[in-house]
């Protein structure tokens, strides 16, 4: 019998859980370290932050271990840990102006004030299989790296806050003000707490864009990029860097700072609006958790995408894009189809029997007889 | 409430669960998401059929995986409760298995297989052959929640139709299927009007289940993690497939066939192809329904319930 396998309950959970420990574990190399995958696999750890939609590197890696390196898993293990915990409070808006900047570039502008800052990128090198790597002493890269930054100690250090790209635009009125408008007439939304109703404010498509999974903001946005979607993007900005968390403190209510998150910020200007009658650029903005240039210059186009009134492709529609990039929801959906269908297959089955030995078959209204064959 | 530092904990896990209810709320949930889910299921109540939003939380078990009737059972499920979780009927299934291990786990409740026993039944794609009693509460895990999905993708547009209660469409899509096809093809999932006002997705029971939902005895809570909403069917609901007079509703039909296990010739049955004849079989889909037929004396037909189909 082929479904008897499936049944067979709590031995058989218990042996595959065994076998996945060996999978992940069953070599004789040396077991991995939340703290090795938390500093040199750094970008998979912002990755499952971000679409685990929580701020905790430590936590993450150790997800990401647990999965053997499953982002949909270990984001899906970071969340399902995250809800756990108690909504103490929320945060101040952060201004991003004091972003404590690692990198930031801007593709509208050659210069910009306070200069273009390439930071760690891997932008303009050689994707070549780097052989060197397979045997790399650590000592060697260990001290390459301590003489790049002693070299680095006589420059000038970077400047405290960098004046927002956009800002430009923006003081001489050239672009699309739509922040106003919409802040003031809807509070914050939390898209935790509460389920997404058409057409989302948007606080909460920030939100859900935001622990959006990568690759699906991506195949989004690109569709848009590519030519089922109009908006035109140019990089006004992008920025990766730490950004000051403040909170209220209850005694007097002023702010207290309780640490800093890294963040990956894009603000991407695309083609003329006429909101008011005169022509403007509009802005679509993106701002995830870690490092994830991809996922912000996605999500930025994305929100700039769906502030169509009228929209003419799948990444314009708001409740289209909303719904479907959440990687634990269609991940966790994907997979469910792993489960047995029997009942309902014998249902269909049913059907597809009857409508084949109808004697009246398809193409006549002439019913067969009621309940003939019933229960 | 104290937590302890998890970073390190999990070590001292078992099968990838915590250990008893240490670190964790009693059912997992902390209590401000029970409050809030209770409070939505009492709006549920109040209109029954109707979809009711919810902040729904993330669970350990994935998304489409039974979230949605996990977090009812969660919120409901007091230390006297004495739960049962089947999986299309079967209490052995490894999904039914997964999740009653976890709600025992983060509860400590007592758990059974015998339908009558259970004040808490959580299930996916089947009522228990065993008619339910009064103050039995089932808890179903829900797919898809929308009926109207079926002729309308847009959220925006379902919900304004069912604020008008134009079900129209709906409509338009069964007869245009007797048409094409002489028959309506829909074979789970099957769309039903509660209390005359809301159609409702009766979650992928068969159609066999979908009759016993009507003035059923029992309060029937449904909930889709994925998508968000809870709705009801508070005992004694009035609730009927979609059907023309001239195209009555039916059920799945086995055509005198009874369970190769038990003898029963009035349950909902799975077909198994046996591989060296080809030849096919059918079992109970209820598998303790099954089991106690057999121990009763097994190959009469028994009667499962009363004024059923």
């Amino acid at each position: 019998m082929g479904y008897v396998a499936v049944r067979g309950g709590e031995e058989a959970i218990g042996n595959a859980e065994k076998l996945l420990r060996a999978a992940r574990a069953g070599g004789d190399s040396e077991l991995l370290s939340p703290r090795q995958i938390r500093e040199q696999l750094h970008l998979a750890v912002d990755r499952v932050m971000g679409e685990g939609s929580l701020y905790a590197p430590d936590l993450a890696a150790l997800a990401f271990k647990q999965a053997a390196g499953d982002s949909f898993e270990a984001a899906f293990i970071l969340r399902s840990y995250r809800t756990t915990l108690p909504r103490i409070g929320y945060a101040a808006p952060a201004a991003t102006e004091r972003m404590r900047v690692i990198r930031r570039i801007s593709a509208a502008f050659k210069e910009v004030p306070g200069g273009q800052i390439l930071g760690p990128t891997a932008d303009y090198t050689l994707r070549l299989l780097d052989f060197d790597l397979a045997q790399e002493s650590a000592e060697a890269t260990r001290r390459a790296i301590r003489e790049f930054f002693q070299a680095a100690e006589t420059l000038e250090p970077l400047p405290e806050r960098f004046p927002k790209v956009v800002a430009l635009l923006r003081r001489e009125g050239l672009l699309v003000e739509r922040r106003k408008a919409a802040a003031a007439a809807s509070p914050v939304v939390d898209v935790t707490r509460e389920a997404l109703s058409f057409p989302a404010p948007r606080s909460a498509q920030l939100q859900t864009l935001a622990r959006g999974e990568t690759g699906g903001l991506l195949a989004l946005a690109y569709s848009n990029m590519r030519g089922y979607g109009s908006v035109h993007p140019v990089i006004g900005e992008l920025r990766v860097g730490y950004l000051p968390v403040e909170v209220s403190h209850p005694p007097d209510g002023g702010l207290r700072r309780i640490g800093e998150i890294k963040v990956t910020e894009a603000e991407v200007i695309a083609r003329l609006g006429r909101e008011d009658g005169e022509p403007r650029f509009t802005l679509g903005y993106g701002l995830c958790f870690g490092h994830n240039e991809t996922k912000a210059i996605a999500m930025a186009v994305l929100d700039r995408a769906m502030s169509a009134s009228e929209p003419e492709a799948p990444s314009e529609d708001q409740e289209f894009v909303l719904t479907h990039v959440d990687g634990i929801e269609s991940m966790g959906f994907c997979n469910h189809y792993k489960l047995p269908h029997y009942v309902t297959f014998q249902s269909d089955l049913d059907r597809l029997r009857r409508i084949r030995s109808s004697p009246s078959g398809p193409g006549e209204a002439g019913p067969p007889d009621p309940k003939a064959g019933g229960a | 409430m104290s937590r302890p530092a998890r970073a390190g904990a999990p070590a001292d896990w078992r099968d990838g669960l915590p250990p008893g209810r240490d670190g964790y709320s009693f059912a997992f949930l902390d209590a401000g998401a029970k409050r809030e889910i209770r409070r939505r299921i009492l709006k549920a109540v109040a209109i029954p059929g109707c979809q009711v939003p919810f902040g729904s939380r993330e669970m350990p078990i994935a998304r489409g995986w039974g979230t949605g009737g996990l977090q009812l059972t969660l919120a409901l499920i007091g230390p006297e409760d004495v739960l049962k979780v089947i999986d299309q009927g079967a209490d052995d299934s490894v999904n039914a298995v997964s999740i009653r291990r976890f709600v025992q786990r983060v509860t400590g409740v007592r758990t059974t297989t015998d339908t009558p026993a259970a004040t808490l039944i959580q299930t996916r794609h089947r009522i228990p052959e065993e008619p339910l009693r009064p103050h039995q509460i089932l808890v179903f895990q829900v797919p898809i929640p929308e009926p109207l999905r079926l002729v309308e993708p847009s959220e925006k547009e379902t919900r304004r139709m069912h604020a008008e209660a134009d079900y129209s469409r709906m409509w338009l899509y069964l007869y245009e299927d007797i048409v094409t096809y002489g028959e309506i093809t829909i074979g789970a999932r099957y769309p039903v009007l509660v209390n005359r006002r809301h159609l409702m997705d009766p979650s992928p029971i068969p159609r066999w289940d979908v009759e016993r939902l009507d003035r059923n005895p029992a309060l029937m809570l449904f909930c889709a993690g994925r998508e968000k909403r809870i709705y009801a069917l508070p005992p004694h609901t009035l609730v009927e497939p979609l059907q023309f007079e001239d195209v009555p509703f039916r059920v799945e039909s086995f055509a005198g066939r009874r369970c190769r296990r038990c003898g029963s010739a009035r349950s909902f049955l799975d077909e198994a192809i046996d591989e060296a004849t080809g030849r096919r079989s059918y079992a109970c889909s209820d598998a303790a329904f099954c089991e106690k037929v057999r121990k009763a004396g097994g190959r009469t037909a028994p009667e499962p319930e009363e004024g059923g189909p």
